[in-house]
């Protein structure tokens, strides 16, 4: 499977790849010119690898299931209400969150680069930027959802949302039936990154029950 | 310009394979993690914008670009700006030795300062005196325009009809942004049905939005 080209499990005692290789050669030649520090790298692959993801969008897709005046807010400001967790910088600068309910389906792309909301989602994952899904799903959605498991009825309104400019769209799913009374944090163990970008629905209860046995 | 990044409505391209969320890691490789942060250590250098960096890895050969894996394309576009800009002289990027030191006059962020720049980022929107010549509601069209260098309307808008939905606000021209011109417009987000862009071949009930800056736009 081409997924940035790499195998998980390949050999490590293969020699390193081309590609590999002139990566090495350009941080040791901006390093050894002072163009970048070391110590910045390491700063920048810790956060987006370990403190930046989706679980910042499953507190705010949570809390705008539990609390309408937080989900109005997300409808006024939706930069401010998602900085109200702290959840800022770069890549969501401008936010917009599009709701979805039971005649309304939205679905994010980038079909010129790879935009994606980093605040809340983190780093885009490898379908995401890949051309099968960017040439798609403005023309197809409804045929790149399938490839997700989603199957929506007729009647339901597909929105896409090509993100040509520096706002960055989250996706609100629909709150699953039988969830009367959980609390945010009981929520957020339904909501998945996909459901977010909006290629697939919320998990249900049964399906959140059906996982942990 | 026309290149291989523009990838709306292409075919042909096959299954998109996602792999399962929950096993997915954020790298695939260690050399993905030199790619990314690389990438926007150099740009917190300031020599060029975000738009300037979307632009060089749009001017690969398309077929080299579909090619590529993501972070081999930021890598690549990585590569050119360093050249571009004179940080880099293509023969230190050829044999991966230095010539000399950075100029002086280069600031170099550190851990602390480079995390303080992405958690407060870089807004796009601007202060301009410029009045929006379209109001919600409105019905244009997409200009039929094919510029050689960067834009952000994609190709399966130009010529199509939509409406506005919303103005976003005054943001910085991308296809003339660059350290020295910030040129600012009104922002649209612009609705288009999927028939009128797809034809007979679209879905009458799915619709896309895209985020179009007036000067892209006629009216219809």
């Amino acid at each position: 499977m081409p997924h940035d080209g790499h195998d998980h499990d390949h050999d490590h005692t293969e020699p390193p790849s081309d590609i590999e290789l002139r990566v090495k050669s350009l941080e040791s030649l901006l390093v050894e010119k002072g163009l970048v520090d070391p110590a910045t790298l390491d700063a920048l692959v810790d956060r987006y690898e370990h403190h930046v993801g989706p679980q910042n969008g499953k507190k705010v897709v949570a809390r705008a299931w539990t609390d309408p005046a937080y989900r109005q807010w997300l409808q006024d400001d939706a930069s401010a209400a998602i900085g109200d967790f702290g959840f800022k910088g770069r890549q969501g600068e401008h936010m917009v969150c599009v709701e979805n309910g039971p005649k309304v389906h939205n679905l994010v792309v980038c079909t010129l680069c790879s935009c994606y909301p980093w605040t809340v989602l983190g780093l885009p994952p490898v379908w995401y930027k890949s051309a099968p899904y960017r040439s798609r799903a403005v023309a197809d959605p409804r045929g790149v959802l399938t490839e997700f498991g989603t199957t929506l009825a007729p009647d339901v309104d597909v929105r896409v949302w090509d993100s040509t400019s520096e706002m960055r769209y989250l996706v609100i799913p629909e709150r699953p039936a039988g969830t009367d009374g959980w609390t945010a944090e009981q929520l957020e163990q339904l909501i998945t990154r996909n459901s977010m970008i909006g290629v697939e629905k919320a998990r249900t209860p049964e399906e959140l029950k059906g996982a942990a046995e | 310009m026309n290149s291989g990044h523009d990838l709306g409505g292409m075919h042909g391209l096959g299954p998109i394979n996602p792999e399962p969320q929950d096993e997915e890691p954020v790298f695939h490789a260690d050399w993905e993690r030199k790619a990314f942060s690389l990438t926007l250590a150099t740009a917190l250098l300031g020599r060029w914008n975000i738009d300037m960096g979307r632009h060089s890895r749009e001017r690969q050969h398309p077929a080299r670009y579909l090619m590529n894996t993501y972070y081999e394309n930021w890598l690549t576009g990585t590569e050119v700006l360093l050249k571009e800009s004179g940080l880099v002289t293509a023969e230190e990027m050829a044999t991966g030795k230095p010539q000399g030191p950075a100029p002086n006059s280069i600031h170099v962020p550190g851990p602390d300062e480079a995390l303080n720049a992405v958690k407060a980022g870089g807004p796009a929107d601007i202060d301009a005196p410029v009045q929006a010549q379209y109001a919600v509601g409105d019905a244009v069209r997409v200009k039929n325009f094919h510029p050689l260098g960067h834009t952000r309307a994609p190709r399966y808008t130009r010529g199509r009809v939509g409406v506005i939905q919303r103005l976003h606000g005054i943001h910085v021209y991308p296809d003339t942004h660059t350290p020295d011109v910030t040129e600012g417009y009104p922002l649209y987000s612009v609705r288009f049905e999927g028939d009128e862009l797809w034809g007979p071949d679209g879905d009458a009930k799915s619709s896309v939005y895209a985020d179009l800056w007036e000067p892209y736009l006629e009216p219809a």
